[in-house]
């Protein structure tokens, strides 16, 4: 029982790595919205799995959290969002895929060598369960520095809070008021992005960074 | 006890505040009460100095934290005047309406609460949480302008801002998972003085990679090279009460999770020292920041970098540890929070009367706003750090402190401190004397901040009250 409890915990967190590489190469919004809401469900099941194998129940929340509001409410408005603001055609990222796929590759073997290292005495749940959330996080951060869409930069940035929830949720016993504190501030942040959203529509008619980086306060004659 | 302990309306009174704030619709209103909810808030933390409460599991308050409280609370409070002045201005040209005052000043109350909470919790979840929450709260505030430089730069403090989080609660769950073996589950893995009593049984390994996340987490909030790029878009842009807050209060509150953290870390013999990173992040933000200084043309940018700048020292000294340059560093702290708060007043009304924030449409501000013009070279001539102002004796403990220890390391020190000297000289020579440039609108100004503060720099730089010197001795000591 026990090594089936481990299998299962690994599967789930080793999927949200391989559904982070598959959001890195979507070129389409639309789709990547879709990955997205697969990586939060993978993320709820994985929660709701810690829950079990720890006898947590506050983390049925968290998972709940993860899946009503992150693979249902968040993409369904994103959808909406950007149907609204006309950008559900292609969207290009900075650097090529193939580049971003081998630079995702490095920083997983550098998160698995690091972490692996260093807690070797620590729980092995525990343990591997953190080489993935670093993963899944330094492949958010990844995601979020080749795009340039303002769309695809706030999915980056949610998959990078999803490798947390995971890490926390993989800590034994960690106190619950942080999990809900992350689900709770991924709202907020929700909410000022999509405040942000909405006035670059008012301003630019685009949410494409690059259009906002032509503006520099010292540049201007 | 009955009576309400001051820890409490240290933490209540803004965030009620916050609440009444967002519900009032006329602006002077809002402005006087924000102006006496700051002081309740500063008085309140004065009586913590007096009576410091017992920790308990979410709250503590020593020698260190109060620093940093009543630093924190006294600018909030300087800066709420000014910022009353300010507002006024701003509604009355039509640079924001009524509802956008309303939001800010809601905003700058809760900002405030965040960095209380931070300063005060004894819980590292609770201690991001706040922090979390001045991020926030200030994106909101720099944004409020709506220009497309506002956005620009509320959207890149937004993103970088909450990179730097999640890598600070990444370190904050690593460092509960070393505690968790040896202090067990649940609750007691977060708390500051458990942690702090039984770090040398922790896995020294997993606290390095932890210390290595925060510090990269919360040197993003700190401003460090090369995390600092939010840095000088947030100060320029936003309304300039907020560049004051933030340049003297919101990246102390981050070095104040950095020193925590550091603290921590220096209490296991077995992990590595921590030193050595931040002496190296220090200087190289000293350098950088030095030499950018030069190629500044918004005023407000110019005194961003000179934040940097400064910011690196504080860090250097910090790094370099022991108590002489830990004393400087908390000198040093307190002596740019309050020079650099009184810059930026002076630097608001200075752009409200030029309509600009181009140096090169600012001049002669000595011959045509006396009271203005010689506040700005004060500031400058003690950020720069002239003899015989605060920052000058900070300074010079830093870099004599370097020299008997490790006379290397002061050669890069010495040079970035002389490189930003040069720059900082070269523009204050044209914004404050020569030919007057620039058009001249009739502002109000508020002249009590701005000289208290000045007063304060220049009282500290000649004598320091024996009382002061023992505290910081004490608390210098304490981050050994």
């Amino acid at each position: 029982m026990q090594g089936l409890a481990f299998d299962i915990a690994h599967l789930l967190a080793g999927s949200l790595v391989l559904v982070s590489f598959l959001m890195i190469y979507q070129d389409r919004l639309p789709s990547l919205i879709n990955v997205f809401a697969l990586h939060a469900i993978l993320l709820a099941a994985s929660v709701a799995w810690q829950a079990t194998i720890q006898n947590m129940p506050e983390l049925y929340v968290t998972a709940m959290i993860a899946l009503l509001f992150k693979a249902f409410v968040i993409p369904v408005s994103l959808r909406r969002m950007i149907v609204q603001l006309g950008i559900h055609r292609e969207i290009d990222t900075v650097v090529g895929t193939g580049l971003t796929m081998l630079a995702g590759m490095a920083l997983v073997a550098l998160s698995m060598v690091v972490m692996l290292r260093i807690t070797a005495m620590a729980d092995p749940l525990a343990r591997e369960d953190l080489a993935f959330a670093l993963s899944v996080l330094l492949l958010g951060l990844l995601m979020m520095v080749t795009r340039r869409n303002a769309v695809g930069q706030v999915i980056g940035f949610m998959s990078l809070e999803n490798g947390l929830i995971l890490a926390a949720a993989g800590a034994k016993g960690m106190p619950l008021v942080v999990e809900i504190s992350v689900a709770f501030s991924v709202l907020i942040a929700f909410i000022v992005i999509g405040i942000f959203l909405f006035r670059i529509r008012e301003r630019f008619d685009s949410v494409d960074m690059q259009a906002l980086d032509r503006f520099r306060g010292e540049q201007q004659p | 006890m009955t009576i309400i302990q001051p820890l409490t309306l240290v933490l209540l009174m803004p965030l009620l505040s916050a609440g009444f704030l967002a519900l009032m619709p006329n602006y002077r209103v809002s402005s006087a009460f924000n102006v006496l909810a700051s002081a309740v808030t500063l008085l309140s933390a004065g009586l913590l100095v007096v009576r410091p409460p017992q920790p308990n599991d979410y709250f503590l308050v020593d020698e260190l934290s109060v620093i940093f409280i009543v630093l924190n609370t006294f600018v909030g409070f300087t800066t709420s005047l000014f910022s009353a002045t300010y507002i006024g201005h701003e509604i009355e040209t039509g640079h924001l309406t009524p509802g956008y005052v309303q939001f800010y000043h809601a905003m700058y109350q809760l900002m405030m609460f965040g960095m209380n909470v931070a300063l005060t919790a004894n819980n590292i979840g609770l201690m991001w949480v706040a922090i979390e929450m001045t991020t926030l709260a200030t994106v909101l505030i720099v944004g409020i302008y709506r220009t497309h430089q506002s956005l620009e730069a509320a959207w890149k403090y937004f993103i970088l801002g909450s990179v730097g989080i999640a890598f600070a609660l990444f370190g904050t769950i690593l460092v509960y998972i070393a505690a968790e073996p040896v202090v067990g589950e649940g609750l007691p893995g977060m708390i500051w003085t458990v942690l702090n009593s039984r770090v040398a049984e922790f896995d020294p390994a997993l606290l390095n990679v932890a210390f290595i996340f925060l510090l990269l987490g919360y040197g993003t909030k700190v401003g460090l090279v090369p995390l600092h790029a939010w840095l000088p878009d947030a100060h320029a842009e936003g309304p300039t009460p907020i560049s004051a807050v933030l340049s003297g209060l919101l990246l102390n509150v981050a070095l104040y999770a950095v020193l925590r953290f550091k603290v921590l870390l220096a209490a296991n013999p077995r992990a590595m020292a921590p030193g050595p990173l931040m002496v190296t992040m220090g200087l190289v933000s000293l350098a950088f920041a030095a030499f950018m200084l030069y190629r500044r043309r918004d005023i407000k940018r110019l005194f961003a970098y000179s934040s940097i700048e400064h910011m690196g020292i504080i860090v250097f000294a910090f790094g370099m540890g022991g108590p002489l340059a830990n004393f400087a560093g908390l000198l040093q702290m307190t002596m740019h929070s309050l020079t650099k708060s009184a810059i930026f007043f002076a630097v608001g009304h200075i752009t409200q009367i030029k309509g600009t924030q181009r140096i090169g449409d600012i001049g002669g501000l000595t011959a045509t706003h006396p009271g203005l013009g010689w506040g700005l070279v004060l500031g400058v001539v003690a950020i720069a750090g002239l003899p015989p102002l605060g920052i000058f004796m900070s300074e010079f403990l830093v870099v004599s402190s370097t020299f008997s220890r490790a006379p290397l390391l002061a050669i890069p020190l010495v040079v970035g401190l002389l490189v930003a000297f040069g720059a900082l000289m070269l523009r204050l020579t044209g914004l404050a004397f020569g030919e007057p440039v620039g058009t001249q609108a009739p502002v109000r100004i508020s002249y009590v901040p701005m000289f208290a503060h000045l007063a304060i720099v220049f009282a500290a730089g000649i004598y320091l009250p024996p009382a002061v010197v023992v505290w910081f001795q004490h608390v210098a000591s304490m981050l050994g």
